[in-house]
This record gives structure tokens, C-alpha cells and sequence, in this order.
């Protein structure tokens, strides 16, 4: 039985203004070990607001999300923090690599705000960075490489640390569709691996690779495959409170 | 079950800073700038006020604080010139000599003699000139500290003989044209043919005798009818001159000794004071300003840093720093870049103090504390002006920070 990494109980959530935007509408979402979810919909129908939740980077308006069983609403700035460092792994559109660093230094700040030797550091960087096709390329500064070649830096930077959940926002938005198809053979080979993860794209090719894929529309979630699968989570949900701790 | 909270080491951090410093050293530099020069100023100032303070007190110490001066007192009395004769000693030198703390002690008096001085091969085309003579008791020379440059000082002898004698300041010697003395060469005073035993080539205290032609007590009074001497001239040790200026007066005048006046250097230490706390508080407002100047341009500079990595400070965040991770990195960021202007600002003012005393041909002095200090007020300096910046950026959403590029 795959326990639920994500579980999200009526989930909200509501910029203030005037008016106040709903980016969210009260939502149900669970996601188990080894899911590779697409986040698909329009411009601005908050499919980034769903996945800054999923990632800690935000909190919810209202309602409750349970990440590897940890009820995450209740804690303080800092355990978000240690929360959001250990378990989650984020790509970006933008890859938000530091132009100043090598690759190898830019893996290595995975690990930076959790104890542990530089030596370690720089060796599981160098393994993740194997494991992406890019163990030539570790002293590269990020302007020497091509589009690909700095998202899979990207990917190797999520990935190290070992996290429940690699969450990614249009990972292949700024790539022409040659390096979006390595990009996303790299993730077809971590989800073969068991890595859950969760990815928004606009891409139909993308979500087709997906094994499952949730709508987003004016705020509103929805799973059109399967419309059962709402309540074999709520089924599941209930037994893993205790799921596995790391 | 409570999660573990990220976490940060000291050596992180240091790292850290060293990598965001080292990224784009140019800027670094420029950035730090104001505070190098506000340190630079300030331990420049310091060293050079300490420096000049101990050239001053080391003069004052060989020249001022090892004289003591006795004279009659004619302000209080009104009687006038008869009575220095009972007052000063002819033997006054040979008095003080015997006191503990005393170096040299002689009189040393104004000869009236309205003649003019004349020496006897013409020195360019005229030979007589408007020279003062001065009476001196033997023990005036080392009281004064003469120097001689040739020939020898008269002695005990010469002035009982009332021997017609003299010395040459070096300046009379060479308005008389007298270069040699191995054959005593004569000189007129007015009428009175004296002969020239020494010419003195410098003195450490009443430059007047280098101008003078210079007879014995014992001479001026057989010759030109000095009464009595005018003043006595002590040279002491180090910190015997307020003692000697107190036990001089009873040797010289016991009956009397209130009425002779008795000079003695104020205090060393609080001339020395006194030099250095005008020139300091002038100096260090003129480094406060420069450090003042510094501390924006760190800010400005951080600010601007912040507003443009908010990038990475989204990245950040989302690799699991907290809030304070980011103010606490860039603080670092700060307070290195101070530390580091601090370093530099501390070499650039010691060269400086060190350029200055070779040209002055002083000995630099400077504070071991100073240096040790100097770098500190500098990362201080930074962490100050970090810290508004710091706050920025840990109160950067890291959402909004990840939208931006
Ligand atoms: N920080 C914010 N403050 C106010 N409104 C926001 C903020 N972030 C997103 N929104 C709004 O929420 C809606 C959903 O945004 P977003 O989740 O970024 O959409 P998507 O990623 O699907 O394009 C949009 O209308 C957007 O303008
Ligand atoms: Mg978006």
C-alpha cells in the first residue's frame, strides 16, 4: 500500500485586496508515494498558488495540509522552514541557478540549511549530478550551459537530500521542445525510480507522460480522469497519519 | 512529533559571505571604500596625534623639564639693583652643583659695555661689530649644554685670575672672522685686547650665547664692573626639577629665600595631555564623519544587493532557509565587507602615520590596541548599516521573490 505524501482537507486560498482574489477555492487533494501528478490550466488559475502551498512557500487561508503525515499549519516559521528544506525539492521555470557559482557549488546549496560536512555536501551533489547525465560539467559556471543542461542542474539540486516530493512550476516553459523532451525523460526515469512529484505545465506532451493529471480552473481543482479517486484518498487518508517519517 | 528547523552554521555563513565578497570583487571594493577611508582616518589621526604628542613630550622632556631657572624677585620688593648683590652668589653654580638631581648650575649675566667688538684681521672690509657680551660663571656650559667647537672652555681658574679670556658663540665667531683658536687670536673689546680660548658651535637652552662673546664672572667684574649675577641657569635630571626648584632657593639665599623666583617646567604630563586631546578631538570627529559616510554607502549598497538577489533569497527559502537564515546571511555579508574595509582601512592609516614620521623624522607611535580595534569598529560599522537591509530581506515573501526572473 503507497501512503499519501500530500493531503490537502479543504484547502484555501485568498490574496487580500479589493477585492480579494480567491487563486484557490476550497480544495481535497491527495498524493501518494511515487504519483507523478501534471497541474494543467489557463494563465492565472492558480495552479502556482496550489504548488507554493504544496512546497511550504505559502500558507493556506484556511483548511489543513498534511505533508508525509506532519500537520504543517501549526508550525512555526522556522520548522516550515526545516520541513520545506528536507522534504520538498523545487524546479523552477527560471532554474534560479547563482551565476557565480559552479555547478557543483550551485547543488551543494541544497544541503546548506541542514547540518552536515562540506565533503559529504559535495559528494551527494556529485552523485545527483551523475544521476542527471551531467558528471562532466561540475566546475561550469551556469552561462557556459545550454537551457537543458542548467535545468538538469536544477533537477540534480531538488533531488539531493532525498525529498518525499519534487515539485516543479513549468520546468520546461523556457526550453524549445529538444531539450523538453530530455528534461522530461529525466523525469520519467525518477518517477521509474519511485520519486513522487508533482509538476505544472502547459505542455500537453508533458501531462500525456504524467500518470495523473489535475485541472485547475478560476481556482477550482478538479481530477477529470478519475473522479473516484477522491474518495480511495479519503479511504487511505484516514489510515497513514503515521505515514513514513523522512 | 516536532519537525526538525533548519539550520544554519557559523561556518556556513562565514562561506557564504566570503563567496557573495569574492563574487564581484570590483564592487566589493567600491563599496567598502567609504569606510577604508573613514578607518584610515581615524587610525591615521590617532597614530599621528599619539606620534606628534610623544615628539612633543620627548622635547619637552630633554629640554623644558630638566631646567630650572632662579632669578631675584624684584616684582614684590621694588628695591632694585643693590640688592642682587647680596642675593645671587657669585659661587651660586658651585652651591647648586652639590644638590642631588643637578647635572649643571652657573650664572649667567649681561655685561654692559657700550664699546663695539673688534677683531683684528678685517673681516669683509670692517672690523667691528654690535656683539652683546655675556658673563658666565664655568659650570653656565654644561648647565646650557655648549657645545664646543674648537678650543676649550675657560675654568675656575681663569675667572679667579680675572684672565682676559673669552669664548666665541659661533655666530660672533664668524661675524669676528675667527676660525682657528690654536694660537689664541685677540679680539678688542673696545680698548680691552682679550684672547679667544674656544669657539662654542651650539647650545641646547639660551641661544643668545651663540651670538655673544663670552667672558668669565671673575673678568666682568675686575674689567667692566658687573655687580652681581643676573641669573642662575640649572640643568637637572629628569623629575628633579620641582624638588631642586624648592631646595635652590634656601642654598642660594638662606636668609631670604623668598625673594628669589624660581622657574620650573609645569608638569610633563599634563602638557602632554593637553597636546593630545585638542588634536585627537578634532581628528576623530573628521574620522566619525568619514565612518558615518562609510556606514551609508554599506547600506545603500546592501539595499541595492538585496532588491537585486531576491531571486536567490526566494531560492533560499525554498532550499529551507528561515527568515532569519536570510537576515543573519546578509548581516554576515556586512559585517565582513566592514571587517575587511576595517583590515584595509588600518594598513592604509599606519602607512600613513609611518610615510608622515619618516618625513618628519619621527618615531611612529601607535596604540597596539588601535590596531586590534580598527578592524572591529569597521565590522561593526557593517553590521549596523547591514542591519535595515538584512530586514528587507527577510521580510521578502519568498513567492514573490521566486516570480521575479
Ligand atoms: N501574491 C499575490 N497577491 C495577489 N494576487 C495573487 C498573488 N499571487 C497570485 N495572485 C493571483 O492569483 C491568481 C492565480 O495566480 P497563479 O497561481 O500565479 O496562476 P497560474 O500559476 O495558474 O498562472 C491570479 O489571478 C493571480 O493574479
Ligand atoms: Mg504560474
Amino acid at each position: 500500500m503507497r501512503l499519501p505524501v500530500v493531503e490537502l482537507d479543504q484547502v484555501q486560498r485568498v490574496f487580500p485586496g479589493t477585492p480579494p482574489v480567491e487563486a484557490l477555492k476550497p480544495a481535497d487533494l491527495v498524493i501518494y508515494e511515487g504519483d507523478y501528478v501534471a497541474i494543467v490550466g489557463p494563465s492565472g488559475s492558480g495552479k502556482s498558488t496550489l504548488l507554493h502551498l504544496l512546497g511550504l512557500l505559502d500558507q493556506p487561508t484556511s483548511g489543513t495540509y498534511k505533508l508525509d503525515g506532519i500537520d504543517v499549519s501549526g508550525l512555526s516559521e522556522a520548522e516550515r522552514a526545516g520541513v520545506r528544506g528536507r522534504r520538498i525539492g523545487f524546479v523552477f521555470q527560471s532554474f534560479h541557478l547563482l551565476a557565480h557559482r559552479t555547478t557543483v557549488e550551485n547543488v551543494m546549496l541544497a544541503e546548506l540549511y541542514r547540518k552536515g560536512k562540506p565533503k559529504d555536501r559535495r559528494n551527494r551533489a556529485v552523485a545527483a549530478l551523475e544521476q542527471v547525465g551531467l558528471g562532466h560539467r561540475l566546475d561550469a559556471f551556469p552561462t557556459t550551459l545550454s537551457g537543458g543542461e542548467r535545468q538538469r542542474v536544477a533537477v540534480a539540486r531538488a533531488l539531493t537530500g532525498e525529498p518525499s516530493l519534487l515539485l516543479a512550476d513549468e520546468p520546461t516553459g523556457n526550453l524549445d521542445s529538444k531539450t523538453t523532451g530530455s528534461v522530461m525523460e529525466l523525469f520519467d526515469d525518477l518517477h521509474r525510480d519511485g520519486l513522487t512529484i508533482a509538476t505544472i505545465t502547459h505542455d500537453s506532451d508533458v501531462s500525456a507522460r504524467a500518470q495523473r493529471r489535475i485541472r485547475i480552473q478560476d481556482g477550482q481543482l478538479s481530477e477529470p480522469d478519475s473522479e473516484s479517486r477522491a474518495e480511495e484518498a479519503a479511504l487511505a487518508g484516514s489510515r497513514v497519519n503515521t505515514g513514513p517519517a523522512s | 512529533m516536532k519537525p526538525k528547523k533548519s539550520h544554519l552554521s557559523i561556518r556556513d555563513l562565514l562561506s557564504e559571505a566570503a563567496i557573495a565578497l569574492t563574487a564581484r570583487p570590483g564592487r566589493t571594493l567600491l563599496t567598502a571604500m567609504g569606510t577604508v577611508l573613514g578607518v584610515a582616518a581615524l587610525v591615521a589621526t590617532l597614530g599621528l596625534a599619539k606620534t606628534a604628542g610623544s615628539q612633543i613630550v620627548s622635547r619637552f622632556n630633554e629640554l623644558e623639564a630638566t631646567r630650572v631657572l632662579i632669578r631675584p624677585d624684584n616684582r614684590n620688593t621694588g628695591r632694585q639693583d643693590d640688592n642682587q648683590v647680596s642675593l645671587l652668589p657669585w659661587d651660586a653654580g658651585d652651591r647648586l652643583q652639590r644638590l642631588n638631581g643637578v647635572n649643571g648650575a652657573g650664572t649667567k649675566s649681561r655685561v654692559s659695555v657700550n664699546d663695539l667688538i673688534r677683531s683684528v684681521p678685517e673681516a669683509d672690509g670692517r672690523n667691528e661689530y654690535q656683539l652683546s657680551v655675556i658673563a658666565v660663571s664655568p659650570g653656565t656650559f654644561e648647565a646650557v649644554r655648549a657645545e664646543l667647537l674648537t678650543g676649550r672652555f675657560f675654568d675656575e681658574g681663569h675667572s679667579e685670575g680675572k684672565e682676559p679670556v673669552v669664548m666665541l658663540g659661533l655666530g660672533a665667531a664668524r661675524r669676528l672672522n675667527v676660525t682657528r683658536v690654536d694660537n689664541q687670536p685677540a679680539i678688542f673689546i673696545g680698548d680691552v685686547p682679550v684672547a679667544v680660548i674656544g669657539i662654542i658651535s651650539d647650545v641646547a637652552r639660551e641661544p643668545d650665547l651663540l651670538n655673544a662673546v663670552i667672558v668669565s664672572d671673575g673678568f666682568a667684574r675686575e674689567q667692566f664692573g658687573l655687580q652681581a649675577p643676573e641669573e642662575v641657569h640649572v640643568d637637572v635630571d629628569l623629575g628633579a626639577a620641582q624638588l631642586i626648584g624648592t631646595q635652590a632657593p634656601v642654598a642660594l639665599a638662606p636668609n631670604e629665600p623668598e625673594r628669589l623666583r624660581v622657574s620650573v617646567p609645569s608638569s610633563p604630563r599634563r602638557a602632554r595631555s593637553g597636546v593630545e586631546s585638542d588634536v585627537n578631538a578634532l581628528f576623530l570627529i573628521l574620522g566619525g564623519v568619514s565612518l558615518l559616510v562609510g556606514a551609508i554607502g554599506i547600506m545603500n549598497v546592501t539595499l541595492v544587493s538585496v532588491l537585486e538577489r531576491r531571486g536567490e533569497i526566494g531560492l533560499r527559502r525554498a532550499l529551507g532557509a528561515s527568515r532569519s537564515h536570510i537576515a543573519s546571511q546578509f548581516l554576515f555579508e556586512s559585517a565582513a565587507l566592514g571587517a575587511l574595509a576595517g583590515v584595509i582601512g588600518t594598513a592604509l592609516g599606519v602607512l600613513t602615520v609611518v610615510g608622515v614620521s619618516a618625513r618628519q623624522q619621527w618615531t611612529p607611535v601607535i596604540d597596539p590596541w588601535l590596531l586590534l580595534a580598527a578592524p572591529a569598529v569597521g565590522a561593526l560599522i557593517g553590521l549596523l548599516a547591514g542591519t535595515y537591509p538584512a530586514w528587507k530581506a527577510s521580510a521578502t515573501e519568498p513567492i514573490a521573490a521566486l516570480r521575479s526572473t
